[in-house]
């Protein structure tokens, strides 16, 4: 069965995955609401900067990161001369690059939900007197709330699932930058298949299973949503 | 990954047109990349025959050799992985042999921080110190045997960072997010000299000899080639060579 090395390595996946959403959802809601209704020229250039790690090897990802993020690089010394010294072998940095790596899989649900809105329920709320906060909070949160549970669950399982950019910046240390898919590695790597079939198991459970809750919660929506 | 590189190497030399002097497919240790890439060149200049290589760390090798990958010749970090193959009938009976045998260093990109005798690790002042991972690769496990006899193994490890294998112990180091780490004197050293930062290079005695091994695997039986690249590794030339990356032979 797991180890407690494993199982460590569980609990730190689970906790970098919801820390990372989290944030993605605090940074990743703003971006996707200006790209859905600004008319600038920069559209384009941010969202395919924000699209980036769909197509780009995590290994590119975390190469630069390693570098950037390093005691040379920029991030390095703006960290550095803040007092939170160099991000690369932690669980900040781990979380830095996850929010990098996942970005794409929450902005893009979301930016496809308020585009869906459009501008009609917006207007007759304006009209109504209602403010933009209130606008945003009343009416585009409600009716994008399909986009946020996609943009949710995919965030959390991208992050599960992320392995090369974890490798090139964690330095497998357990507790704190070992997650699971790391530990599978070293367990394929040091020919322990048995313990690795544990985990490879519980990975791909549990990936079926966030991915049926998904498509459910997709079929739920168009039950409920009348178009 | 490996395999699709190799399979799309493969492929890119068939529609070069399939060469009339024999290749052959050469697995390489991580630790042992530099000094291979300029023994291949001699190889290819002298004998006609050409050496494709492939680096990585040798437990994934060994788990790929097991699956069926094409290689025909392992250069293993290890003597246990050669043996081990040569038991499970993976390899050609009579051809493993120690090509070279590797050394430690403790490393730093920057100059001045590791002294010519390693008290840096006991005085601490760092932040990080790389291995490679002590399970998987050769060169981790004889840095934790170092630390071991010096005494200093708990103090530094929570300090420990690890890399898959010896290669990304060095990038972390020449990166500068770990002050020092254990690397392979031969990632460090070129024509006998230090290439930059500071290092300490660890006597001998210090952790058991990193014997590395080499062996023709099953795939490549009667491949002239990889009988050519055996004898050519035991040359003069190739000890040199060898030798000058920090390795003795």
């Amino acid at each position: 069965m797991l180890t407690d090395e494993a199982l460590a390595a569980v609990w730190l996946t689970l906790r970098l995955a919801s820390v990372t959403t989290i944030l993605l959802f605090l940074v990743g809601t703003p971006i996707a609401w200006w790209l859905a209704r600004t008319r600038s020229w920069l559209k384009a250039p941010v969202g395919a900067l924000v699209a980036l790690p769909l197509v780009l090897p995590p290994t590119v990802i975390g190469f630069y990161l390693l570098v950037v993020m390093g005691p040379q690089g920029p991030i390095g010394q703006l960290t550095q001369a803040l007092g939170l010294g160099v991000l690369p072998f932690t669980f900040r940095g781990l979380v830095v690059g996850s929010v990098i790596y996942s970005m794409p899989f929450v902005v893009q649900p979301l930016q496809n939900a308020f585009d869906a809105i459009g501008e009609r329920p917006l207007e007759v709320a304006a009209t109504l007197r209602a403010g933009p906060w209130d606008r945003f909070f009343t009416v585009v949160l409600p009716l994008a709330r399909p986009g946020f549970i996609t943009a949710g669950i995919l965030g959390f399982a991208h992050t599960v699932g992320e392995f090369g950019v974890v490798l090139m910046i964690g330095g497998n240390i357990p507790d704190k930058t070992r997650v699971v898919s790391v530990q599978i590695y070293d367990h394929v790597e040091a020919l322990e298949y048995t313990q690795a079939h544990w985990l490879s198991a519980g990975m791909l459970a549990f990936s079926f299973a966030v991915l049926l809750a998904l498509h459910a919660s997709g079929s739920g929506k168009r039950k409920s949503g009348g178009k | 990954m490996h395999h699709c590189r190799f399979i799309f190497a493969y492929i890119a030399s068939l529609l070069a047109g399939a060469a009339s002097a024999a290749d052959v497919r050469v697995a390489v240790a991580a630790n042992f990349t530099a000094p291979m890439q300029a023994i291949a060149a001699a190889f290819e200049k002298d004998t006609g025959h050409k050496a494709r290589l492939a680096f990585g760390s040798t437990g994934k090798f060994y788990a790929q050799i097991r699956h069926g990958a094409p290689f025909q010749v392992l250069l293993a970090a290890d003597d246990e992985t050669p043996a081990r193959l040569e038991r499970e009938g993976m390899s050609v009976p009579g051809t493993c042999f120690t090509y070279a045998v590797g050394r430690l260093a403790l490393w730093s990109a920057q100059a001045g921080v590791v002294d010519a005798r390693g008290e840096v690790l006991k005085q601490g002042g760092y932040k990080h110190v790389a291995i490679a991972n002590p399970k998987l690769a050769p060169y981790g496990a004889a840095a934790v045997e170092v630390m071991q006899r010096l005494g200093v193994v708990e103090a530094v490890r929570p300090k420990l960072v690890q890399g898959e294998n010896i290669a990304q112990a060095w990038q972390f180091v020449a990166s500068g997010n770990a002050e020092l780490g254990f690397v392979a004197l031969s990632q460090v050293t070129q024509d006998g000299k230090l290439t930059g930062g500071s290092a300490w290079i660890v006597p001998a005695h210090l952790h058991t000899p990193i014997r590395q091994d080499a062996a023709i695997l099953t795939n490549g039986r009667g491949n002239p080639a990889a009988g050519a690249l055996m004898d050519y590794l035991r040359s003069d030339k190739a000890k040199a060579v060898i030798r000058a990356y920090g390795y003795d032979i």
